[in-house]
């Protein structure tokens, strides 16, 4: 309870009213005698729901059934991950490339599910890298990232990747403005003068989900923070709310939050596409990668691009308006009906409903308030609809049910608040452990939202858990809210940091999930369709293995003529055709982990011997019976001694004993 | 008479309920297991579990069939079955269309998981292997030119 005791010293007074809520009951109180029944999953039986949830500063995805809350998959996204060999293989590698080189670490965190008339389809689950701006596409058919796309002339992409109902776009919003151009290398203290924001449009291919950045829109320089699209009547527009419109470039904590409002900016993407057409964009030469991997292949390609076309909405003047919102906004929401856009001041004490058909209207009617850097103002009253009074303090995130409702979460008095947003009463609130940040109902941001549940990933879980040392999992809380009031059922420990996450009934991704490859499709530059086709080649210096494996042993198992300084590639083929039968592949001294083969799959593991000798290596995932006995040896010979490269499986011919 | 066969029944349905601990991979201690066939006379051990039924086969060999099956037996058999009686992962398949009817072989290497828990043919050859036939998920044509390809490899001509 330390944090927030200044809190409450501060606003002891004027919060009187939710000092009730700031202080959180025991879980003995918070938790009524059915929530077992509620979350319990019978032994073989599935989840009603799959969650996609935000690993934070881990830089994965991880996946939860509900209402078990059991963790069923850590999707490897932004971050290497020696379980899977992902960012290890020579395959996969590719994915973590960048125009900064290989980066083996990021910060994951949003998600984002496809849509198909602004309902979840379960196709694809995107989500944004903060540090070094990327988005990645998820195939839900078969959990893995199929494609990361780097972002220009942006720094810290935090508004991202939310995207527009038929999965149009994903837009990537900067948290940090930076210089832009050809001269970076400016003075920090020339932040008014030279650093500019951007907003991306990413166009993803109906079919193939392949991804482009379509255009760039150049900013202002503020910190965008969230955003989300139209939908329904406003479908064609975008919401972005930002902060630090004092821009301010040092001790933001206080010079970032002097106004008393800073802005949601409303943009026009459909008036932005018809300039694209009118071929008003301005093609800027910027470096960015983008990989994808091809599951035929079983390959990442990376390629460096080299321009974008960039929009400038302060000389193209109806593309963008802002509207000033309290308190530098967080969150940015907008309804299932397309007509209420919620804005959240993280430091506000109530949270303001704007009306799409009002903002509107004040555009027609120029009911501005001015410009903010060459952008018009509409006047707050005129695109207000209303203001939800004493909802909590510190409002982050909001999420809807689809009856009327909105469930927002508040860090400071660390709670969930279930309002109305016709008549923006509040209708019941419940204490979350502790600090929630965001917050999600399936399908909470679309127009058809499955609210069952309401989830919270808090940011503080001190004495939710057993103590595991100074580090803690973050905990989530289940709230079932199929009744008027929300009920806590269940905590579960999550990875990372989780911060917005997404939850999808099960059946739609369940049935499209793929078992295995089927080895006839391999189409791998150095697949082994058979043991008669496995071989050992030496080209120069570099040693290719085209290994098999099934059910127990690897071919060839014995290799000899390899030599010190050898590049050894082992191509590995998986032979089985049965689901859920990986091997696995390790070599001693091998020092970039391990591979984890797919039924039908070929994945490649570099190995570079520095010592003569025997090595063995062997199956790292248990397989059957005779698992111990899948293994093999590999000789790596002296330079000067010469031995010939050789390769056999089942060959028991005594050799002459070493001399 | 009657009530011992009550009596069977039911101790072979029970066994059957435990069925699933046959998914191990650890063999069955002791004796030959009671199998869920010899309790069950609809269960045909000649033909085994599975879609395929009085399968035509002709007594010469279709060579196209054949070399097919040839294809097959190399990606999805030839690590585990040689073409001699020599066991290697599983038994040798020399004889093996002599040893067991053309719906038992189709019927097993197509439902191989169903057949490992109900057919004491197939319950043997575990015994004795101890490696579970992989599915290798065979399409009907594949499976059917295999065969074909087994009696290529069993002389017929």
């Amino acid at each position: 309870m330390k944090p927030f005791n200044q809190t409450f010293l501060l606003l002891t007074v004027a919060a009187a009213s939710w000092l009730q809520a700031c202080k959180p009951n025991n879980a003995a109180t918070a938790v009524s005698g059915d929530a077992a029944a509620k979350t319990y999953v019978a032994p073989g039986k599935y989840d009603e729901f799959y969650n996609f949830v935000s690993g934070g500063f881990s830089g994965q995805l991880s996946v939860y059934g509900l209402p078990s809350g059991r963790l069923l998959r850590v999707i490897p996204v932004f971050s290497v991950d020696p379980e899977k060999g992902y960012g290890y293989s020579e395959n996969s590698k590719g994915m973590l490339n960048t125009t900064h080189g290989f980066v083996p670490w990021d910060d994951l965190h949003h998600t984002e599910l496809s849509q198909t008339n602004g309902e979840v389809d379960g196709r694809w689950v995107f989500a944004n890298a903060n540090n070094t701006p990327r988005v990645a596409r998820v195939d839900l058919k078969t959990f893995r990232t199929a494609e990361i796309i780097e972002l220009p002339n942006s720094a810290g992409n935090h508004s991202s990747p939310f995207i527009t109902e038929n999965t149009e776009y994903v837009v990537a919003g900067t948290r940090f403005s930076v210089p832009i151009g050809d001269n970076q290398d400016v003075a920090i203290s020339s932040y008014k003068q030279n650093f500019k924001g951007s907003l991306s449009f990413i166009s993803v291919d109906k079919t193939s989900g392949a991804m482009d950045i379509a255009f760039q829109l150049q900013t202002p320089g503020v910190n965008f923070d969230l955003s989300h699209a139209g939908k329904g009547p406003s479908h064609g527009w975008f919401f972005f709310s930002c902060y630090n419109s004092e821009q301010a470039n040092t001790l933001l904590e206080v010079n970032a939050s002097q106004r008393d409002k800073d802005f949601i900016l409303a943009v026009n993407w459909k008036k932005a596409e018809e300039y694209l057409k009118a071929g008003k964009g301005i093609k800027k030469a910027s470096k960015y990668s983008r990989s994808r991997y091809d599951e035929k292949t079983h390959q990442a390609t990376s390629e460096i691009l080299n321009e974008v076309t960039v929009l400038d909405p302060v000389v193209l003047k109806d593309i963008c308006y802002l509207i000033p919102c309290p308190k530098s906004p967080h969150g940015c929401d907008v309804d299932p009906s397309g007509e209420y856009i919620v804005g959240s001041g993280k430091l506000a004490a109530l949270i303001p409903v704007f009306s799409y058909a009002k903002m509107q209207k004040a555009i027609a009617d120029k009911a501005f308030d001015g410009e903010f850097e060459g952008i018009p103002v509409i006047k707050y009253e005129a695109a207000l609809y209303g203001e939800v009074q004493k909802p909590g303090l510190g409002p982050l995130h909001t999420e809807f049910d689809g009856k009327g409702n909105a469930y927002t979460s508040f860090f400071v008095s660390s709670e969930i608040v279930k309002w109305n947003i016709k008549d923006l009463k509040v209708l019941d609130r419940v204490p979350t452990y502790y600090s929630i940040g965001h917050l999600c109902v399936p399908g909470g941001d679309s127009k058809k939202p499955n609210a069952k549940y309401v989830i919270a990933y808090n940011k503080i879980t001190k004495d939710r858990y057993l103590p595991t040392g100074p580090e803690l999992a973050q905990s989530a809380q289940l709230f079932d809210i199929s009744g008027d009031k929300m009920q806590l059922i269940l905590d579960f420990p999550t990875i990372g940091e989780p911060h917005y996450a997404q939850a999808i009934a099960a059946d739609l991704v369940s049935k499209n999930s793929v078992k295995l490859f089927k080895i006839d499709d391999n189409a791998n530059q150095y697949v082994t369709k058979g043991e008669k086709e496995a071989k050992v080649v030496r080209e120069g210096n570099k040693v290719h293995v085209y290994a098999t494996s099934i059910r127990s042993h690897f071919a060839p198992d014995n290799i000899e003529g390899v030599k010190v300084g050898d590049e050894v590639y082992f191509h590995v083929t998986n032979l089985e055709q049965d689901w859920d039968i990986p091997h696995g592949f390790a070599v001693k001294g091998a020092n970039n982990a391990e591979l984890l083969i797919m039924p039908g799959e070929t994945q490649t593991l570099k190995w570079v011997p520095e010592k003569a000798g025997v090595y063995p290596f062997y199956c790292t995932d248990f397989c059957s019976a005779l698992h111990q006995e899948m293994s093999g040896y590999i000789r790596v010979s002296s330079p000067g001694n010469n031995v010939p490269i050789s390769f056999s499986l089942g060959k028991t011919n005594d050799a002459e004993p070493a001399k | 008479m009657k009530k011992m066969f009550l009596i069977l029944s039911l101790a072979v349905g029970l066994y059957a309920c435990s069925g699933n601990a046959a998914k191990q991979e650890t063999p069955t201690n002791g004796s030959t297991p009671a199998t869920a066939e010899s309790g069950n006379p609809s269960y045909d051990p000649e033909r085994g579990a599975g879609k395929f039924k009085d399968v035509a086969v002709s007594p010469t060999l279709d060579t196209k069939m054949a070399d097919a099956g040839l294809k097959v037996y190399e990606v999805k058999c030839a690590s585990c079955h040689k073409l001699t009686d020599e066991k290697l992962v599983g038994p040798g398949w020399k004889d093996v269309t002599k040893r067991h009817k053309a719906d038992w072989i189709l019927n097993f290497v197509t439902n191989t998981d169903e057949m490992l828990e109900k057919d004491s043919k197939a319950q043997a050859m575990l015994e004795l292997c101890l490696v579970r036939m992989p599915n290798q998920n065979l399409s009907d044509e594949e499976a059917r030119n295999a065969y074909e390809y087994m009696r290529k490899n069993d002389g017929v001509k």
